[in-house]
Parts: C-alpha cells; structure tokens; sequence
C-alpha cells in the first residue's frame, strides 16, 4: 500500500493563517488516489493550535517536532527537522507552498536526503500508481509533466492558490504525532537578527485583488491611481518589468518572468502592454481586466475583460463606481 | 577571499522558445543565449565584494560548451578564474544534480568564502539550486538576499538582508556561505571593449564528471528522480470581452461584473 500523503503546515512564528491549511485539500485528493490518508507536519516552539487547525481541515494525523529553537522561522533550522520526519516516514510525497518560506525548507531538506523536487507545482496526479507533477516552463508557455520513477519519496512545491481550500470542519481532529528532534542553536549556521517589516504590507502572492501598472502609467505619478484602486478594494499593488525598471516602484512589486508568479482572482492590468514575460506572471489569473489605450495590445488577448482607454480616466471612473456602489 | 560565482547560460527571454514535443528537449536551433538575468546581480555582487574586502573570483558554469560565452563574459568583467562544468552525463539533470555537480566543482576550487548565486534561472525557473548547493556542501544557505550588510573573512561572519514574505530579514549567518541574490541588489556593469578583447583569448577549463569525482550514472537523466510524461502547450484563455460603449457606461458594467464575482470583501 502506498505511504501517506504529507502536507507541511507552513506558518511564521505559530501564526495561523488558512493559507497555512491550503494543500491539505490536493494532499486529500491525491491520498485518495494513492488509496491512503493525508498528514500534516509541522515544526514549530508550540505546536498544538496548528496541529489542531490542520485537523479540522482534513488531517488524518499531524506529526509534530517541538523545541525553543523553531520559535523564529529559520529555514535551515526548519529542513533539518522536515528532513527527519521525512527520513522516517518516507511519504509517498510531501508538498509544500511555493513560497519563500516554503521553498527555503522543501529545497534544503530534499538535498540532505537527496530526494526529488519538483517546484512551483500546478498540477497534481496520482498516475499509474505514481505522483505526476505538472508546472510551468518557459514563462508558462509549455507545461511540462513528470512522475517519481525512484521508490525514494519526492517532494513538490505547490504554486500558492493553485488548489483550491479544504472545507474547515471544527468537530474533526487529527491525532498528533510528536517526534523529539533535538536540535540546538550551535548547530545551526544562521541567525535571524531583525526583522524589518515591510511599509507595503500587501503579500502579491496571496492577494486575492491585484491592480497593476506598466510602462503606459507614463510616470511614477500613474501608481498612485493604481494604489486608489488597489486600496479601494482591498488588494495589492502590481507592476510590470518595464515599470520597475524605470524606478517608478521597488522591484518587490514586480510581476512576471523575473518577478513573481501570481494567481489572484481578480488581476487589473493598467497600461500594461502584456509581453509574454509579464503574461508568464499572470496568465492563470482567474479574472483579468485589461485597460490600455492600445487596441493591439496583447494583453487584450489574455483579458477577460477589456477596455480600450486612457487609464487616467477609466480607472477614476471605477474607482468612483465602487465607492457608490460598495458604499465605501 | 575566496569567492566563487555559479552562471548558467539559457535562452534570450527575449527570444521565442520552441520545444522539440515529442523528443521531450528544447530546440535550440537558431536560439540566441544570454547568461541567466538573476546571474548577473550575482556576478556583479561578486565583482563588489572582491572590490570591497580583497579577494579572488571563480566563475562557474555548468552546461554544453557553448555555455562557455557567459564564461567568457565573466572574464571579460575582470573574473580571475573560470570553469566548465561539462559532460554528456550532465545532460537532462534535475535540479538536485544541479547542485552536485556545482558543489564538486566548488569543493574542487577548494576554501571557497562564499558562494553568490541568482535567485533563479528564467528557464528551469526552479528557484532551489542555490538552497540545495549550500545544504550538500553544508555551507550557511543564504537565499532571496536583496543586499549584503558586510562579509567579515577573518572572522567566518557575513550579514545580510533578505526580502521574505512580508518584509526584509537581517540574518548573521557563518562563512563559508551561499548567497542567491534578487534582482534589483546592484547594478550589473557592462564589459569593455579591452576587457572582451582579453576574454576572447583566454582558454575556458571543462571538467568533466570524472574530473569532478562526479558518479556519472548519478547525475544528468539517470540520476533524475522524475521523468517526463507530457508536455503540453496550455491552453489559451478564451477570448476575452471588449467592452464596447461609452466611458460611464464602460465602468459601470466592468464594477457590476468584478463585484458580481464577490472577491471584494
């Protein structure tokens, strides 16, 4: 019979977000395939909140390494004891989100173990009794296939809101499992000193509202029409490759090939011409509002909804629109 | 110091990339190549840090042999040394090989300080060879750094800013290190003509698997964990709806329909 399916409960500092929870919902789908349960594991200083959480959302079991070291998320500390439960256990497959956090923790404990990684995972499978894993190459021009063909387990990072959440179910409870791990700060190569949080609080990768802006903005000036929007509705701010290069907003706001992958539901591109690096970025966005001035422009093709038209006066005209009709 | 950069050699993102389907490999003929954008930020923070704290760079590359151009480009930016990592039983590796290969070839360098890597590449775009090189040479692993605070050789110390989720971590971590850097940490300089012209005549290195002490049975397609099934062209998204009309009438139908998908909260 096949190994358990696990799901790693990514959280910063014993936050709990249902973010953390969201792979518990593939993880189930693909045990059920496999034929076996879904597990979650966590690494943390107190544990027990998360296990619970992950319980009620699906968990059969939760296997749990506690310990004063994992009070602050470092990721060298984390794969070392994601590496030992791994190493005993021996799931069928792991997942974890495709995040900074996520990545740091899945990489280095797939090295130690020297088990495989597929990343930034956006399809999931159980195929011929295998894992085949689907994710994007080439700025998601082709995605590629592939299935574990080492009986050793494999690992996957899972794109952020690629699947969709589990049902939160409070009478559920998982049993937890708790490994003693002994680790100590001497063991350990990195320290984090300080932790500057940053003024734009907004995460691009789980915002579910994106509102963007590209080279047709004109200048720096145009994101503050943006931000209106944004702020309106809740959501973060965007931008393309071009508009980051001309020094109109920090890079940390960039989105596409050499930014980052985002899949919010509703994605509002402004003055964004859409090459295929910036599409590469946002294409399996569940809503794309495209306004450009360009009828020609390509991101009209990739648009859900389009509007030919000058952003400075189409995006106030939403912006007014909203706020009589939500009442804000 | 000791510093070693690692480059990769993938296609201009500028140019169209085609897929041999069903041999399952990319086509590259008529391709043009460029060193890996991230790369750069991570050869130019190797040319600063040299320039700050003294030291010797080693550039690194792991590829077929026209992979040699970023070598030269290196070079041409004033590397001391470079090499290729080179072999047919590297072809097809996964990113786990990846890192192994480039960490025997680090190991080789011997006493290597810190390692500067990009981020990721904009082909494989896995993001994980930087992470899995530090975990396999047991180096401090560094990743989505955004700047480096100071690199104190004598005393096995350096300090950095990395961009995480929700704002930037100062970590102190011990040396020898791998740094992968985010775009955006410096700007990458430009070679000269003089320095081209020198590049241009200096013999490039390859190593090969054996050179490397490298298991050539456990690396390249063989050593992959994964195989590929499938690959596909997705499909496009439908085609979209121009609104069409008047700009009151515009915003008013384009605010029904985002509100009529209740996201917003």
């Amino acid at each position: 019979m096949a190994n358990d399916v696990w799901v790693y409960i990514e959280h910063k500092d014993g936050a709990i977000a249902p973010m953390s929870f969201e792979l518990l919902g593939i993880g189930k789908q693909l045990a059920d395939g496999f034929g076996s349960s879904v597990s979650a594991f966590v690494i943390g200083d107190k544990v027990d909140d998360l296990a619970k959480e992950a319980g009620a959302y699906g968990a059969a079991k939760v296997y749990a390494v506690e310990g004063d070291v994992f009070k602050t998320f470092r990721g060298e500390a984390y794969a070392k004891a994601a590496a030992f439960l791994l190493d005993k256990y021996k799931p069928e497959i792991a997942l974890f989100r495709a995040t900074v956090m996520g990545t740091d923790v899945a990489a280095a404990a797939a090295a130690q173990l020297g088990f495989g990684l597929c990343t930034d995972t956006i399809g999931l499978a159980v195929d011929g009794g295998k894992a085949k894993m689907t994710r994007a190459a080439f700025g998601g021009n082709y995605t590629v296939s592939v299935v574990n063909e080492k009986a050793a387990p494999q690992i996957a990072t899972v794109r952020p809101k690629a699947f969709a959440m589990p049902e939160k179910d409070a009478s559920k409870s998982a049993e937890v499992v708790k490994e003693s791990f002994a680790l100590a700060d001497a063991d350990l190569s990195t320290q984090v000193v300080e932790f500057i949080k940053s003024a734009t609080s907004v995460n691009l990768v789980e915002a579910d509202i994106i509102v963007s802006g590209g080279r047709g903005l004109g200048n720096e000036g145009g994101f503050e029409i943006v931000k209106q929007l944004a702020d309106l509705l809740g959501g973060a701010v965007g931008a393309s490759r071009a508009a980051v290069d001309s020094e109109w907003i920090p890079y940390e706001h960039q989105v596409g090939q050499t930014g980052k992958t985002v899949k919010p539901k509703i994605y509002i591109a402004c003055g964004i011409s859409g090459a295929i690096q910036h599409l590469a970025g946002m294409r399996t966005s569940d809503c794309i509002v495209a306004i450009n001035k360009d009828p020609d422009a390509p991101i009209f093709k990739a648009a859900t909804f389009g509007i030919v038209g000058d952003y400075k006066e189409v995006v106030p005209k939403m912006i007014e629109k909203f706020k009589s009709k939500l009442g804000r | 110091m000791k510093i070693a950069v690692c480059l990769k050699q993938v296609p201009d993102t500028e140019a169209e990339i085609k897929w041999d389907i069903p041999k399952g490999a990319l086509s590259r003929d008529g391709m043009d190549s460029i060193t890996n954008p991230f790369d750069e930020f991570a050869l130019e923070e190797a040319l600063l840090t040299k320039e700050n704290y003294d030291g010797e760079i080693v550039a690194i590359s792991m590829g077929p042999e026209g992979a040699k151009d970023v070598l030269r480009n290196a070079l041409a930016l004033t590397v001391d040394q470079v090499a290729l990592c080179t072999d047919d039983a590297f072809a097809g590796s996964d990113t786990y090989s990846t890192a192994s290969v480039l960490a025997a070839a680090i190991k080789k360098v011997g006493d290597v300080d810190v390692v500067f890597t990009g981020k990721q590449s904009t082909d494989g775009n896995t993001g994980v060879v930087g992470a899995e090189l530090a975990a396999i040479l047991g180096f401090s692993p560094l990743t989505q750094v955004s700047k480096v605070r100071s690199i104190d050789a004598a005393g096995k110390k350096i300090v950095v800013e990395r961009a995480v989720e929700g704002g930037t971590e100062v970590v102190e971590a011990k040396l020898p290190a791998v740094v992968s850097v985010i775009k955006g940490i410096n700007e990458p300089r430009l070679p000269n003509l003089m320095g081209i012209r020198k590049a241009s005549k200096i013999d490039i290195p390859q190593w090969s698997a054996g050179d490397l002490g490298v298991d050539a049975g456990k690396v390249g397609v063989a050593g992959a964990s994964t195989k590929v099934v499938e690959i596909a062209v997705p499909p496009p998204r439908g085609a979209g709806e121009i609104l069409k009309g008047e700009l009151e009438e515009i915003a008013n139908t384009i605010t029904d329909k985002l509100i009529d998908l209740k996201v917003i909260k």
